[in-house]
């Protein structure tokens, strides 16, 4: 039980870097937190304990398996994280190049 | 900029050594995909590694980045089209009308050739996968090195 | 086991906590990289050696894609500080706090605990893997039985791209009369 706390945390970590950080970078590195707090949460629940790697070889056949469906998602999520990640940046650098700096407090004052 | 021609020596010389096992080891990990870890996601990251680390280890020239990103595009655009095939030719090779039916026969489980379309999916977003990544990256280049002319 | 997990979970934590208090953005960008290896690690534990694969190489792209735009601009902080008042932040852990504890109570009562989990959907894949015929579950999942959300996944990704190259075009088009 403590694992799925602990990892709630990792949550509310990144969500407090989203919220309260000033420059942004370090507001896109909090949700790049939060996404690694999720991947973690997903694949602790379909562990089975005894369970193996989902694989079917002629050495392990049958028998418990972890579960392969969360697994699934994540490799997906993981993926689309990158590009996500990208995106973000990409804006960033096109925030910078126009405003000269990085503050979320700046940019918000100038009218433009 | 210095950084337009790469790092030094020895990285470039590393990189001479690196660079073709790695997307050889990309390219063995997209097509057993089916049969040991891996699959498209995974080899296409892997490929497109290499071809990150190869850029960053020569260096690059603005008109041939251009011509590179020409080149990636159309490689993204093909593999993606090549995948919306595949799914409509389950529509209307598969015996009971399902969109993305797996219709070719599943061998033995444990062969290279078996289990349907899945080694042609793997492939398919194997370069999908590693072309839009390294587009990316290009993408990133070209603008550093175009606002400083 | 769940020592090692717990382990590997703590220096997530402490990784995390650095990333947002570092000086300088740099330092910031290289603290990320503890908590990737450290979920590399997890997963290796959690017996998912596809997803540790994937997670080392993205984790490497995202950190020389970051220093990358980072190096095109300054990666110094602002050295002017502004004050936020006390009771704002003293407000705010509270509310952290609570939101905390209220989601510990829920998930005491509603988990299932760690290690005991029944598999309900992935048991009907797992007994028709060999009419589908692949030996690895997950690339059978993601390519045979859920086939659509792998197009899905494939369409974002061509998206993201797509808006990445356009908005970092600094010239646009022309047309040609």
């Amino acid at each position: 039980m403590t694992i799925f706390l602990l990892c709630f945390l990792l949550f509310m970590i990144g969500l407090y870097g989203v919220i309260l950080q000033r420059n942004l970078i370090k507001i896109i590195l909090s949700l790049a937190i939060m996404e690694y707090s999720v991947y973690m949460f997903l694949i602790v629940i379909g562990y089975v304990r005894g369970g193996n790697v989902p694989i079917i070889s002629k050495f392990y056949e049958h028998g418990p398996f972890v579960d392969p469906l969360p697994q699934a998602l994540v490799l997906t999520a993981i993926v689309i994280g990158l590009a996500t990640k990208a995106l973000l940046l990409s804006v960033a650098i096109r925030l910078y190049k126009y405003y000269g700096t990085f503050d979320i407090r700046t940019i918000h004052d100038l009218k433009g | 900029m210095s950084e337009q021609h790469g790092l030094t020596i020895i990285v470039k010389k590393v990189c001479q050594f690196i660079v073709p096992p790695l997307f050889l080891f990309g390219i063995y990990i997209t097509v057993y995909g089916h049969l040991s870890p891996g699959g498209g996601f995974t080899g296409g990251v892997i490929m497109a590694s290499a071809f990150i680390f190869q850029i960053l280890a020569e260096g690059s020239y603005l008109d041939k980045l251009r011509k590179d990103k020409k080149n990636l595009e159309l490689a993204e655009s093909a593999s993606i089209f090549g995948l919306l095939v595949l799914s409509v030719l389950g529509l209307i090779l598969g015996g009971a009308a399902i969109f993305f039916r797996n219709f070719l026969p599943a061998g033995k489980l444990g062969d290279i050739l078996s289990s349907g379309f899945i080694p042609i999916g793997n492939l398919i977003i194997g370069i999908e996968v590693c072309a839009s990544i390294t587009l990316i990256y290009v993408a990133l280049l070209i603008f550093k090195d175009e606002e400083t002319q | 086991m769940d020592i090692y997990l717990i382990t590997m979970l703590l220096l997530m934590i402490v990784g995390s906590l650095y990333t947002l208090h570092a000086k300088d953005l740099m330092s910031a960008i290289i603290s990320l990289g503890i908590v990737g290896f450290a979920v590399v690690i997890s997963f290796l534990l959690l017996s998912a050696p596809d997803l540790a694969i994937v997670q080392v190489v993205v984790e490497i792209i995202t950190l020389t894609i970051t220093i990358a735009v980072i190096t095109t601009v300054t990666y110094e902080l602002e050295k002017k500080k502004i004050r936020i008042s006390l009771a704002f932040y003293a407000a705010t852990i509270l509310m952290f706090a609570a939101v905390f504890y209220v989601i510990m109570m829920r998930l005491t009562n509603s988990l299932t605990p760690f290690g005991q989990h029944f598999l309900r959907m992935a048991d009907t894949y797992i007994k028709a893997a060999y009419e589908c015929g692949s030996a690895n579950l997950v690339t059978g999942i993601i390519l045979h039985f859920r086939a659509y959300d792998t197009l899905g996944e494939a369409t974002v990704l061509v998206t993201a791209v797509l808006g990445v190259v356009t908005i970092l075009r600094l010239h646009g088009k022309k047309k040609e009369n």
